[in-house]
C-alpha cells in the first residue's frame, strides 16, 4: 500500500521544499525519481524522455505537460505567454512529434491588471498561430492577492509523431555526433538581469524561439536522428547529462566549440555562473550518425535562430563520467549535473 | 571575448606547461591561496598540462568555507525573527550550520534575500522602514571595501533599522598560519589576486623574508594561474624569496588606497575564528565602536554561541592544504552538494566543491 509508505525523502534530508528542488539540477532530479517516479512508474513515463509517446491505434502521440512561473512576466525576447506555447510545442518537438492541440491553465492573483492578462492571452493567441496549434481546452482560477505572482499558466499538449520517426534517448550510440543548434546561457541571463537590475550595457535578449517547423524539416529527410532534447532549466549541462544516463553512454565534447555570445558570457563572468547550465528556451541538442551530422548541421543554418549550429562532440561508449569536456586549453574536465540552482557568487 | 578569452589560450598554455617542465629541475608544493583560483585549476584542468614535480595544494582562500558555524547560526536565529529581512551573497545560504542552513529558514517563511551587494541591503532598508534589516557581512579583503561602504551610507542616511553580522577575514594572517603549521609542506603561494587588487602587496614582504618563501601575486584565468607557477618555481629553482606580481592588469604594490581607507573608517582589525582551522590573532574586521550601532549581533543578542562540528568532516585540513578533498572518507558518500558536511562542498570557492563538481567519477559515488 503506497499510502502506508513512510516519506522517501527523509525529514532529515530536506523538511521542506526549498528553490533548489526545482532549479533543474540533481535535487530536482532525486525529488521526481525518489517520490513521483516511485508512484507513479510505468514504462511511458519510465522512458524519461520529454514528453510521453502514446501508442493508439496504430498510431504514436506525443503528451506533454509544462507549467510556466517566471518574474518579470514580460522581458527582451518575450514573455510568459509565448514561454508557455512554445515550451509545450518544444517539448512535443523533442519528441519528434508534430504539435496540434493545447490545454491552458492560468491562475490568477488578485490585482492582476486586466491590461497585462489581455497582453500575455494575446501572446499566447500568436505563438499558438505561429506553431499551428489550437489550444483546445483550458481552466481559469484566482488566488488571493499576496498568494501568488501575477500569472501561473499551466499548459500540456498533443502532438502526433509520424510514421517512422522514433526518437529517445535509449537509441543513443556510440560514435553518434551532437550537435548544438545555436549559442548557450541568453535566456537564463536576459532574466536575471532584469530580476535583479543589473545592467550589462547591452539588453540581453531571451533566445525564446518555437522550434517546431526546424524539427518537422529535419524529420523529413531520412536522418536517423537518435535523440534531441531542447535545454530549458538547467541549460545544456543538464541535457547531456539527462541524455547520457538514459542512453547509459558518455557524451564528449570540447568547450573552444561552445558558441556563447560575449555579453553573456561577461554577465556569467561577474555573477560567477557557468554558462553550461544557464537556461535557454530556444535551444536543442540532435544526436544522430556521424555521417548524417553534417546534413543537420545544414538544414540548421538555414533558420535565423540556428545559424550558430555545430557539432560541438560525440557519444562514446559509457566511461568515467556521464559527460567530458575537454576544456579551452586542452586538459579534461567532468561536466556534472548541477546540484541545485547556481547562487550568484560573493567575489 | 577581451580580457577573458585571451587568458584561455590553448597553445600559450601548452608553452607555460612545457616552460613550466623544462624548468623544474625536482618536486617543489605551491598552494594557491584562493578557492576561485582552486575553481580555476580543476575546472580548466590546469594541474592535468603541470609537470609533475609541482603539486598544487589548495589553500584557505574561500570566505564562506571560513565563516565560523557559530555565525551561520546566528544569521539562521536573526533570520527567524519576526520583521527581520536577512540579506545575504547567495553562496551563503547553503552553508550548513549546527541544525539547517539558510535556504532551509527560508523555505519556513525566513525572508532571507540574495543581493549582490551590501548596498543592495541598504537599499532595502530604505524602503521598508517598519523592518529590521540585516545585511551578513562576509567575505575577504575584496568585498571590505563595499561592505565598509555601505556601513557608511546608512549612517549619512540616519537610518535606524540597518545591522551587519560581521564575519570579514583577513588573508595574509592565514598564510602565517599555514607557514606556521608544523606540518606545512608549502614551498611557495600563489597570493590571491582580488585581494591584493584592493590591499596591494606591501603586506606580504615582511611574510617573504620572515618564513623565507616566495609569494607570487597572481589572477584567476588559466594563463594567469600558469604564469604564476611559473615566476613562483623560477623564484624555487634559484633560491629567491620574494614578493613578485603577475596580476599586474589589476594590482598596485600599495592597492587602492582610497577602499583601504574606508575600510579603515569602519573597521578595526580584530582576533577572529576560522572554521574548521581555528582563532588566528588579528586575522578578522570587527566594526569600530563609533559605528557599533550597526552591530546586529549585539542588536540581536545572538553573540556568545559555541558549537562542535561534524566529525566526519576534514575542512580544516583541506584549508591547510595538509589533505586533498578527495582524501576525506566522506567526499563522494555521506558528504556531497545536496548534504554537506561542511562549507567547502557549497561553496563557489570551496575546494570540495570543485573535486566534485570537475572530478567526481562514476567510480566514487
Amino acid at each position: 500500500m503506497i499510502s502506508n509508505e513512510s516519506c522517501p525523502i527523509p525529514l532529515s534530508d530536506y523538511p521542506e521544499v526549498t528553490m533548489a528542488h526545482g532549479g533543474g539540477g540533481k535535487l530536482m532530479h532525486d525529488l521526481i525519481s525518489r517520490m513521483m517516479y516511485r508512484v507513479f512508474s510505468n514504462p511511458i513515463l519510465d522512458a524519461q524522455h520529454d514528453g510521453a509517446v502514446l501508442r493508439t491505434d496504430g498510431r504514436r502521440i506525443a503528451f506533454s505537460t509544462d507549467s510556466h512561473v517566471i518574474t518579470p512576466l514580460f522581458f527582451p525576447g518575450g514573455d510568459i505567454g509565448y514561454l508557455s506555447v512554445y515550451g509545450t510545442v518544444n517539448d512535443l518537438a523533442m519528441c519528434g512529434a508534430k504539435p496540434e492541440w493545447l490545454s491552458a491553465s492560468f491562475i490568477l492573483e488578485e490585482g492582476l491588471p486586466m491590461e497585462t492578462l489581455w497582453r500575455v492571452v494575446q501572446s499566447m493567441g500568436e505563438a499558438a498561430e505561429r506553431t499551428g496549434v489550437s489550444i483546445v481546452t483550458g481552466d481559469t482560477k484566482v488566488v488571493e492577492r499576496g498568494k501568488g505572482d501575477g500569472i501561473y499558466i499551466n499548459t500540456a499538449g498533443v502532438g502526433i509523431i509520424p510514421e517512422g520517426v522514433d526518437i529517445s534517448p535509449s537509441r543513443v550510440r556510440e560514435g553518434d555526433s551532437v550537435i548544438l543548434s545555436g549559442d548557450i546561457g541568453r535566456h537564463g541571463i536576459a532574466i536575471m538581469a532584469i530580476r535583479e537590475g543589473i545592467d550589462f550595457q547591452t539588453v540581453i535578449q531571451s533566445d525564446l524561439a518555437p522550434l517546431d517547423k526546424i524539427v518537422s524539416e529535419l524529420l523529413e529527410v531520412d536522418l536517423d536522428i537518435h535523440c534531441m532534447r531542447d535545454l530549458t532549466r538547467g541549460g545544456l549541462a543538464s541535457g547531456l547529462n539527462e541524455i547520457a544516463s538514459a542512453g547509459k553512454v558518455s557524451i564528449n565534447i570540447r568547450e573552444s566549440l561552445i558558441p556563447i555570445r560575449d555579453d553573456v558570457l561577461g554577465a556569467c563572468e561577474i555573477l560567477g555562473f557557468d554558462p553550461l547550465y544557464v537556461a535557454n528556451e530556444g535551444r536543442f541538442v540532435v544526436i544522430l550518425p556521424e555521417k548524417n551530422a553534417e546534413k543537420v548541421v545544414d538544414i540548421l543554418h538555414k533558420h535565423e535562430n540556428s545559424r550558430q549550429a555545430t557539432i560541438i562532440g560525440h557519444v562514446a561508449e559509457a566511461s568515467y563520467a556521464d559527460v567530458i569536456m575537454e576544456s579551452s586549453i586542452g586538459a579534461e574536465r567532468i561536466v556534472d549535473m548541477m546540484s541545485g540552482e547556481q547562487l550568484p557568487r560573493i567575489c | 571575448m577581451k580580457y577573458v578569452s585571451e587568458y584561455r589560450d590553448r597553445s600559450a598554455a601548452e608553452e607555460y606547461a612545457e616552460r613550466i617542465q623544462q624548468l623544474a629541475s625536482r618536486e617543489w608544493t605551491i598552494m594557491e591561496v584562493c578557492g576561485g583560483q582552486t575553481h580555476s585549476i580543476l575546472k580548466y584542468g590546469i594541474d592535468q598540462l603541470l609537470s609533475e614535480k609541482i603539486s598544487l595544494i589548495h589553500g584557505p582562500g574561500c570566505p564562506v568555507c571560513v565563516t565560523p558555524i557559530e555565525l551561520i547560526d546566528q544569521a539562521i536565529e536573526i533570520a527567524g525573527i519576526e520583521d527581520v529581512i536577512l540579506c545575504s551573497f547567495g553562496d551563503m545560504l547553503r552553508v550548513p550550520g549546527s541544525v539547517k542552513d539558510l535556504m532551509g529558514v527560508r523555505a519556513s517563511g525566513g525572508d532571507i534575500r540574495i543581493v549582490y551587494s551590501p548596498i543592495d541591503a541598504v537599499k532595502i532598508a530604505e524602503q521598508n522602514p517598519m523592518k529590521q534589516i540585516v545585511f551578513f557581512g562576509v567575505g575577504f579583503e575584496t568585498t571590505a571595501p563595499v561592505t565598509a561602504a555601505s556601513i557608511i551610507q546608512a549612517d549619512h542616511l540616519n537610518l535606524d533599522n540597518f545591522y551587519m553580522l560581521v564575519s570579514h577575514v583577513l588573508v595574509p594572517p592565514a598564510m602565517q598560519a599555514v607557514l606556521s603549521n608544523p606540518e606545512c609542506r608549502v614551498q611557495g603561494f600563489l597570493a590571491a589576486g582580488h585581494v591584493c587588487s584592493i590591499m596591494g602587496y606591501i603586506e606580504y614582504e615582511s611574510i617573504v623574508s620572515e618564513y623565507n618563501v616566495p609569494i607570487v601575486v597572481t589572477g584567476f584565468e588559466p594563463l594567469d594561474i600558469l604564469e604564476g607557477i611559473h615566476m613562483c618555481l623560477k623564484q624555487l629553482e634559484e633560491g629567491r624569496a620574494e614578493v613578485e606580481n603577475q596580476y599586474t592588469r589589476s594590482v598596485k604594490r600599495n592597492g587602492n588606497p582610497e577602499a583601504i581607507d574606508m575600510i579603515r573608517e569602519v573597521f578595526e582589525v580584530i582576533d577572529r575564528k576560522w572554521r574548521g582551522i581555528g582563532a588566528i590573532p588579528a586575522s578578522g574586521l570587527g566594526l569600530r565602536e563609533k559605528y557599533s550601532k550597526f552591530d546586529a549581533a549585539e542588536r540581536f543578542g545572538v553573540s556568545g554561541y559555541t558549537v562542535e562540528e561534524s566529525g566526519d568532516c576534514i575542512s580544516g585540513q583541506v584549508l591547510t592544504g595538509e589533505k586533498k578533498p578527495d582524501e576525506c572518507t566522506a567526499f563522494g558518500g555521506k558528504c556531497t552538494p545536496e548534504h554537506p558536511l561542511g562549507a567547502l562542498m557549497v561553496s563557489s570557492e570551496g575546494a570540495c566543491a570543485a573535486y566534485y563538481r570537475y572530478r567526481l567519477t562514476r567510480s566514487n559515488r
